[in-house]
């Protein structure tokens, strides 16, 4: 999956690698938003997301997610609040703010007559670039569209028009790039070209704005994670910090004999019972280098603590939610 | 790597895509514009002025078949703006591609002179194959050909305009054609389309008066015949009236964001 040459990419990278930009490529502040219905979708949203950097937006669903993409983006009216794209405010002077923006929205919306070639060219002149073919025999070569150029988009999978959409947000060469849960009904290989075109396009500089329900993707690709819950950002950090501090393992030993307590020699690790003496659990920290369990393994062992099984568990993106809310309340 | 905002005031490169986009999907569909009032048209002609005509022959001093093409394509016209410009713009609505148009840098003015401009073109075009269809049928006579010409455009861009509000208000496809076929169509025929409401007796000829289409078709066939219902500064201005009043509402519907945003 090759978006760019990579004279270009390699030209392009290095400011943006440098990328401390001191001024935010997006700043909401107070965004809020009640639909008619009188539901409060987001109370109070301040956020800043800094150039060249891929931002991950975490939630359950109904959090909020698309409502927040959608007014940076123009399709929702915010209730309060402001939101600068590049400096320029999204409402007074929206030509700048939207000609900067690429949006791959949630939902696979797609005219169905019309082929590939002409939809992808119409989203470029449609953000105001003049015809280029070359970039978009590029956009499409790079997300293995080249050959379907010709197809009506209503004869192709859910996949490819997912990869349509895409090519689409990139017709007009945005500097930002919002998608909308772009791994949701996608098949391995597609979401692993999905994340290589990422990289290549932060590689460029474009910062990249996504949400997911998957906590491994956000980890796997974002550099700053927010996680949205009912209509609030709850926490905004970077993901390694974030990691550390939410990303718990833990790891159960079924045991033979129940034990009365924790033996002492084993005091170098953060171990519980549990199951009245039947379960030994061990909670570590997913992102750390040196977990310890092959040496905790092995001195169970010698210890002569029986065991019938052994379990490991992630804590799910729920508990992470479960321990944000509760940490809050 | 990127240039943007030289376009900052104006955005001629969306109007030009929006307008291909629609045009285009009317060239899918060519053989059904096209043969579609072609046959209608001729069926008028064998009904109207093959078996009504001889016993009518002559309205204000013209022909029966040549006094009613102007309504003949007046009658297309009013209904396919509607239906042209209310489908092109509900549509996308419907799908939800409409996201695409919202976040575009586009103004609504841009917008609608795209989806607008598209509608009409089309609904200039078949009138003026109707036009070229009655030829076949009657002699025709255009007395002010700039006149005609200004009623085709000025009419057609008003209902399209009128079709874009339906378009934006509408939630169902019925009620895309719910206000051409029970209103529209009903009150072209009543609207003198083929006849002069002269002939009426004078209680309804007061009622039609009423009824904002009889303005439209008498300008328009003056233009053809320079015989007319009412006068011709009347229909021009009632003409101008109406395609003011749309424009009014449908910068309503953008500023407020009516159904079009939530
Ligand atoms: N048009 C609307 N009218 C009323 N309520 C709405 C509307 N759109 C969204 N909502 C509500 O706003 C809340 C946030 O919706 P949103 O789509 O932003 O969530 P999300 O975080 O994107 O969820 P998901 O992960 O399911 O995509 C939900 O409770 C939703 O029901
Ligand atoms: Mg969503």
């Amino acid at each position: 999956m090759t978006y760019a040459n990579t004279a270009e990419v390699r030209a392009a990278s290095a400011p943006a690698r440098a990328g401390a930009d001191a001024r935010p490529v997006i700043a909401i502040a107070g965004l809020t938003k009640t639909y008619a219905s009188g539901f409060p979708a987001l109370k109070k949203i301040d956020l800043e997301i800094r150039k060249g950097e891929i931002f991950a937006l975490l939630g359950p669903n109904g959090a909020g997610k698309t409502t927040l993409i959608s007014i940076v983006c123009g399709i929702v009216t915010p209730s309060g609040g402001t939101v600068l794209v590049d400096g320029h405010d999204i409402i007074r002077d929206y030509r700048a703010a939207r000609a900067k923006i690429g949006l791959v929205p949630q939902e696979l919306t797609t005219d169905m007559f019309e082929t590939v070639w002409a939809t992808v060219n119409f989203s470029r002149r449609l953000f105001g670039r003049s015809p280029d073919p070359t970039h978009i025999e590029r956009v499409l070569r790079g997300l293995s569209l080249w050959e379907k150029r010709k197809n009506k988009i209503m004869t192709l999978s859910g996949g490819m028009k997912r990869r349509v959409l895409i090519a689409k947000a990139l017709a007009h060469e945005p500097e930002i790039l919002f998608l909308d849960e772009p791994t949701a009904g996608v098949d391995v290989e597609l979401r692993r070209d999905m994340w290589a075109l990422v990289r290549e396009l932060r590689a460029k500089g474009v910062t990249i704005i996504l949400t997911t329900h998957y906590i491994d993707e956000a980890e796997e690709m974002a550099d700053r994670i927010g996680v949205v819950h009912k209509g609030e950002l709850i926490v905004v950090e970077e993901k390694t910090k974030l990691m550390k501090q939410l990303g718990k393992k833990q790891l159960t030993f079924h045991l033979q004999e129940p034990l009365a307590s924790v033996p002492p020699e084993l005091s170098g690790w953060r171990l519980v019972l549990k199951d009245g003496g039947r379960e030994l659990e061990y909670t570590f920290n997913g992102s750390e280098e040196e977990t310890g369990i092959p040496e905790l393994v092995r001195r169970v062992g010698e210890l002569g603590i029986g065991f019938k099984d052994l379990e490991t568990r992630q804590s799910s993106l729920e508990d992470i939610f479960v321990s944000l809310v509760s940490d809050r309340r | 790597m990127n240039s943007v905002a030289k376009h900052c005031i104006f955005n001629g490169h969306a109007i030009a895509a929006i307008y291909k986009f629609e045009m285009a999907r009317a060239l899918r569909t060519l053989l059904q514009s096209v043969v579609t009032p072609v046959i209608t048209t001729s069926l008028y002609f064998v009904v109207f002025g093959a078996a009504i005509g001889p016993r009518m022959s002559q309205v204000g001093g013209v022909q029966y078949g040549a006094f009613i093409v102007p309504g003949l394509m007046m009658l297309s016209l009013l209904t396919q703006s509607i239906m042209n410009a209310s489908f092109g713009i509900y549509f996308p609505k419907f799908t939800g591609t409409i996201y695409e148009i919202l976040s575009a840098p586009v103004s609504s003015v841009e917008i609608v002179i795209g989806y607008v401009g598209a509608a009409a073109t089309k609904s200039i075009v078949l009138g003026l194959v109707i036009l070229a269809t009655a030829a076949l049928f009657v002699p025709i006579q255009i007395l002010h050909p700039f006149w005609m010409i200004a009623f085709l455009v000025l009419t057609a861009a008003a209902f399209s305009l009128f079709g874009f509000i339906i378009g934006l208000w509408a939630d169902g496809f019925e009620k895309l054609q719910f206000i051409p076929m029970l209103i529209i169509t009903p009150l072209t025929f009543l609207g003198g389309a083929f006849y002069s409401i002269d002939i009426l007796p004078p209680p309804w000829r007061a009622v039609s008066l009423f009824n904002p289409i009889v303005y439209l078709i008498s300008g328009f066939r003056w233009s053809f015949h320079e015989t007319s219902d009412v006068s011709v500064e009347i229909s021009l201005a009632m003409t101008l009236v109406f395609f003011f009043l749309c424009l009014g509402v449908v910068a309503w519907i953008f500023k407020t964001g009516y159904r079009l945003k939530n």
